[in-house]
C-alpha cells in the first residue's frame, strides 16, 4: 500500500507537470538549484572532515538547524512550492491509517526537496570519517533529522490550519501564524548577522542549539568523536523527543483531518442589518465598494494582506535599528507599504473565484467594477498610509521632511491602485480559495502572480516618477516649499493617476470580462 | 477568444423577435474539444423550457454563453429580439441567471448578497432592499437572512442563488441545474415559485439531469447530445407517446445491457 500510494504521488506530480509547461520548468528549476546546493554542501563536507572537531560540530550543528527550520518554514511562505497526497481525497478508500501515516511521510521524504535533503544529510556523514563510531552513529542520526525534517513540517502545517476547529477559529489561526513567520526572517538575519560580526560566537551559539530540538540530533556525532557520551545520550533522548512528539501532533492532525468535517456550523451567528451596504454610495460602485469593504474584513486572505503593510513597516524600522540606524529604512518601509497596498487590487478578481460571475450577470459596467474595489481599499489605506508616514517621522524625528515624505507616499500609494485596476482586470492567478487556508500552495501560481505584481509595481514606479524627482530634488536642495509642492503634486496626480487607472481598467474589463471568468474556473 | 464580433450565420433564418430566447448557428470550441457544434433554438417567450442532455453535452456552455458568461466562437444569440453579444449590459438587464457551478459571494449575508445582486443591477438601494426582503420570504430563507451564505446548505444556497437570480424582475430566468443537491421538500417549494413566475408571463429556462422532473414541469423541452439538438419542441411532441426518458436514451443512446464483470455479483 505505502509503494502505491508513493507511486501515485509521483505520477499526479508527473501529469499535473504535463499539463502545465511553467510548472514543469518551476521543477527543473528547483530540481537543478537542488543539485547545485547539494554539490556545494558535499564539497563542503569534504573540506570540513579535515577541520578541527569543534568547527565541525559548530558547522553540521548550525547547518542542521537551519535546515529543519527551513522544513518548518518553507510550506506557510511559499507558493506553489509542494504538490502532495492529499489526505481528505484518500480518506474513502479503505487504507488503515498507520499505513496512510507512513504512505505520507515516506512521499515526503521522496518529493525533491526530501530527496536533496536526505542525501545532503547522508553526505553530511563523511565529516565524521577520521572516527569510524561517529561514522555510523552519524548514520542513524541523520536518518532521525531528515524524519524529523518532514514530520515537523506536517506538524506545522496542521497546527496552522487547525483543521479541528470551526472556519473562524481555522481563519484566525492562520493569520496569527503569519506574523511571527514573518518576523523570522529579520530575527535570524540579525542574529547571523551578529554571528558573522564576531565569528567567534558562532560556537557559542551552536552549543546552544545543540540542545534544542532544532540542533540535537545533529550534534550527537560530534559529542561521540568527542567522547562526550552523557552528552551525547542526553542530545539523542532530545532529538528522539523531538521527532516523537512531531509525529504525534501531525498523526492527530491527519486524525482530525480524516475524522471530522472542514466546515462547522457551530460558530454561526446572526447578523442583522446591511452592514457597509447601508453606508456607502447608492450605486453599483457603492455595492461593490461595500462588498470589497466587507470581505477585507471577513475573508483572511485579505487579512492577511493588511497585517503586511504595518509588518513591512516594522520590519524596515528593525532593519534600521540594528544596523547602522540609517534613517531612511523606515522611510522605504512607508513606501513599500504604499506599493503593497495595491495587492489586495490586482489579486482582488482571483479572490472572487467563480463568484465574479455575479458581476458578469448582473451586467455591472467595468468603471463601477474598478472603482468600488479602488474606492474600498483606498478609504483605509490612505489614511493607514498617512498614519505609518506620520509614525515613522515621529521616530526619525525629521519632522521637517514630512510634507514631502507624505507626498510621496499618498503618490505612490494612489498611483499603485490605479495600475491594479488594469493589473487585476488583465491577469488573474491560482490563490487560495474562499475558506481555504491562505497558505495553501496553489500550483502554477507563482509565474502568474509574480507578473501581476511587477506589472503593477513597475507600472506605479513609472507613475510615481513625477512625485519622485520632485522629493528627490526637496531632499538635495532642502527647500520647505518643494515639500509643500511634493505633497500637492502627489496628492493631485496621484488622485488623477487612480482615475486613469479605474477608467483604463474598467474598459479593460467590459472587454475582457468572459475571459476573466474563464480563467477563474479552470 | 476572438473580439467581439461573432462570426457569419450559418443557417438560413434570423434569430427570432418574437422568441425570449433565439439561438443561430452557435458553435463554441475548447482546443479539439468541441462543446457546442451549431445550435439552433428558439424558446417562445412564457414558456417553460427544459433543457436536457447527458453529461458534457453542451448545456452549460451553450447556457453561458446565452447569458454572456462566456464568448462564443459563432452564431447570434437573441433575447426578446436584442443580441446579447452586440448589446451585453441592455440583454442582462432581461436575463436572471443561475449558474451551476460557480461560487457565490458567500461573506455576505443572504440579505447582503441579494441587495448586492440588485444594486449591481442598477435597482436604488430601498429597492433591493425591499426586493431581497420580498425574496427571502417567498423562498423561506428569512430567518436564515442575517446568517453568512458560507454557512449555508446547499439547497440554502440554490434558493439565495435563485433570489441573486430574481432580485431585477427579469422577463428570462435561465438556470443551471437549479435542483442539484436540494432536498425535495425545498425543490418542491422552488418548482411551485418557478410555475408562478412563468404563469405571470415570465420565461424559464431549466437545464436538467431528471427527465422526470422536466416531463412533469416543462411545457417545451429540447434534447443536447454532442453539441447538437437532437429534439426541440413541446414534451408531448418530443417524447412522442412514449416517456420523455426512453425518447431520451433512444436519442442519445449510450445504454447498455450487460449485467458487469462476475466478481461484481455478490451472490
Amino acid at each position: 500500500m505505502v509503494a502505491v500510494l508513493v507511486s501515485l504521488r509521483f505520477r499526479s506530480l508527473w501529469n499535473s507537470l504535463q499539463h502545465n509547461p511553467w510548472q514543469l520548468v518551476g521543477a527543473i528549476v528547483g530540481a537543478l538549484y537542488g543539485l547545485g546546493m547539494l554539490a556545494l554542501a558535499v564539497v563542503g563536507f569534504a573540506l570540513l572532515s579535515v577541520a578541527p572537531l569543534d568547527l565541525q560540530r559548530a558547522v553540521i550543528v548550525g547547518a542542521g538547524s537551519v535546515l529543519i527550520l527551513g522544513w518548518v518554514i518553507a510550506p506557510l511562505v511559499m507558493v506553489g512550492a509542494d504538490q502532495t497526497l492529499d489526505p481528505i481525497k484518500l480518506s474513502p478508500f479503505p487504507i488503515s491509517r498507520n499505513s496512510l501515516f507512513v504512505s505520507l511521510t515516506a512521499s515526503g521524504v521522496l518529493g525533491i526537496p526530501g530527496i536533496v535533503t536526505t542525501l545532503a544529510a547522508l553526505a553530511s556523514v563523511i565529516v565524521w570519517w577520521r572516527h569510524p563510531l561517529a561514522l555510523i552513529v552519524a548514520l542513524v542520526c541523520a536518518a532521525i533529522g531528515v524524519l524529523t525534517c518532514v514530520t515537523a513540517s506536517r506538524a506545522f502545517m496542521s497546527l496552522s490550519s487547525g483543521v479541528s476547529s470551526g472556519r473562524r477559529y481555522r481563519e484566525l489561526t492562520g493569520i496569527l501564524v503569519l506574523i511571527p513567520v514573518m518576523l523570522l526572517g529579520p530575527i535570524i538575519i540579525a542574529v547571523s548577522d551578529g554571528a558573522r560580526s564576531i565569528a567567534g560566537v558562532l560556537p557559542a551559539v551552536t552549543g546552544v542549539l545543540g540542545w534544542t530540538p532544532l540542533g540535537a540530533a545533529w550534534a550527537v556525532p560530534g559529542d561521540v568523536a568527542a567522547g562526550a557520551w552523557v552528552a551525547a545520550a542526553a542530545r539523542l533522548l532530545i532529538a528522539l523527543a523531538t521527532l516523537a512528539v512531531c509525529i504525534a501532533v501531525w498523526r492527530r492532525g491527519l486524525d482530525r483531518m480524516l475524522s471530522s468535517p472542514l466546515r462547522s456550523n457551530s460558530s454561526t451567528t446572526t447578523r442583522s442589518g446591511l452592514g457597509m451596504f447601508s453606508r456607502v454610495s447608492d450605486s453599483p460602485t457603492g455595492a461593490v465598494m461595500a462588498r470589497s469593504l466587507t470581505y477585507w474584513m471577513r475573508d483572511p486572505r485579505y487579512a492577511q494582506q493588511l497585517i503586511i503593510l504595518p509588518l513591512l513597516v516594522v520590519l524596515m524600522s528593525f532593519y534600521s535599528f540594528t544596523g547602522d540606524g540609517n534613517s531612511i529604512m523606515p522611510t522605504m518601509g512607508v513606501i513599500l507599504a504604499a506599493y503593497f497596498l495595491s495587492s489586495g487590487v490586482y489579486a482582488d478578481v482571483a479572490y472572487d473565484g467563480t463568484a465574479f460571475a455575479l458581476h458578469l450577470t448582473t451586467g455591472v459596467r467595468g468603471i463601477a467594477d474598478r472603482a468600488g474595489r479602488a474606492l474600498a481599499v483606498a478609504s483605509f489605506g490612505v489614511p493607514l498610509i498617512i498614519v505609518l508616514t506620520v509614525a515613522v517621522v515621529a521616530i526619525t524625528g525629521d519632522v521637517a521632511s514630512l510634507p514631502g515624505t507624505l507626498g510621496v507616499t499618498i503618490g505612490i500609494a494612489l498611483a499603485s491602485l490605479g495600475a491594479a485596476s488594469v493589473t487585476s482586470a488583465l491577469i488573474v492567478f491560482p490563490v487560495a480559495k474562499a475558506g481555504e487556508n491562505p497558505f495553501k500552495s496553489q500550483p502554477g501560481a507563482a509565474l502568474p502572480s509574480t507578473l501581476a505584481m511587477l506589472g503593477t509595481f513597475g507600472a506605479a514606479t513609472i507613475l510615481a516618477l513625477p512625485v519622485g524627482i520632485l522629493a528627490i530634488t526637496t531632499i538635495v536642495t532642502g527647500s520647505a516649499l518643494l515639500g509643500w509642492i511634493t505633497l500637492i503634486v502627489g496628492v493631485v496626480v496621484g488622485a488623477a493617476e487612480l482615475v486613469l487607472g479605474i477608467v483604463v481598467g474598467g474598459k479593460v474589463y467590459d472587454r475582457r470580462g468572459p475571459e476573466l471568468l474563464m480563467r477563474l474556473r479552470s | 477568444m476572438s473580439g467581439d464580433q461573432t462570426g457569419p450565420d450559418p443557417s438560413a433564418q434570423p434569430p427570432s423577435s418574437h422568441a425570449a430566447l433565439s439561438i443561430r448557428g452557435l458553435v463554441k470550441t475548447f482546443g479539439a474539444k468541441t462543446a457546442v457544434a451549431g445550435i439552433d433554438l428558439d424558446v417562445p417567450a412564457g414558456s417553460f423550457y427544459g433543457l436536457v442532455g447527458p453529461n458534457g453535452a453542451g448545456k452549460t456552455t451553450t447556457l453561458s454563453m446565452a447569458t454572456g458568461l462566456l464568448r462564443p466562437d459563432a452564431g447570434i444569440i437573441s433575447i426578446h429580439g436584442v443580441d446579447v453579444w452586440q448589446n451585453l449590459v441592455d440583454a442582462k438587464r432581461l436575463v436572471g441567471v443561475l449558474s451551476d457551478g460557480v461560487a457565490l459571494f458567500d461573506r455576505l449575508t443572504g440579505e447582503q448578497l441579494v441587495t448586492y445582486a440588485g444594486m449591481l443591477c442598477g435597482l436604488d438601494r430601498a429597492n433591493a432592499v425591499e426586493r431581497a426582503g420580498d425574496l427571502l420570504t417567498m423562498l423561506d430563507l428569512t430567518s436564515a437572512g442575517g446568517t453568512l451564505v458560507v454557512d449555508y446548505s446547499a439547497g440554502m444556497t440554490k434558493k439565495i442563488a435563485l433570489a441573486c437570480a430574481l432580485v431585477h424582475a427579469p422577463r428570462l430566468l435561465v438556470l443551471d441545474e437549479p435542483f442539484e443537491s436540494v432536498d425535495p421538500v425545498s425543490a418542491a417549494n422552488i418548482r411551485d415559485i418557478l410555475a408562478g413566475y412563468a404563469r405571470g408571463g415570465g420565461t424559464v429556462i431549466v437545464s436538467s439531469h431528471s427527465m422526470d422532473l422536466v416531463q412533469r414541469m416543462c411545457d417545451h423541452v429540447a434534447i443536447v447530445s454532442q453539441g447538437s439538438i437532437v429534439a426541440a419542441g413541446t414534451v408531448d411532441e418530443v417524447r412522442a407517446g412514449s416517456t420523455l426518458e426512453d425518447r431520451f436514451v433512444e436519442l442519445v443512446g449510450g445504454r447498455r445491457h450487460a449485467e458487469g464483470p462476475s466478481w461484481l455479483q455478490s451472490s
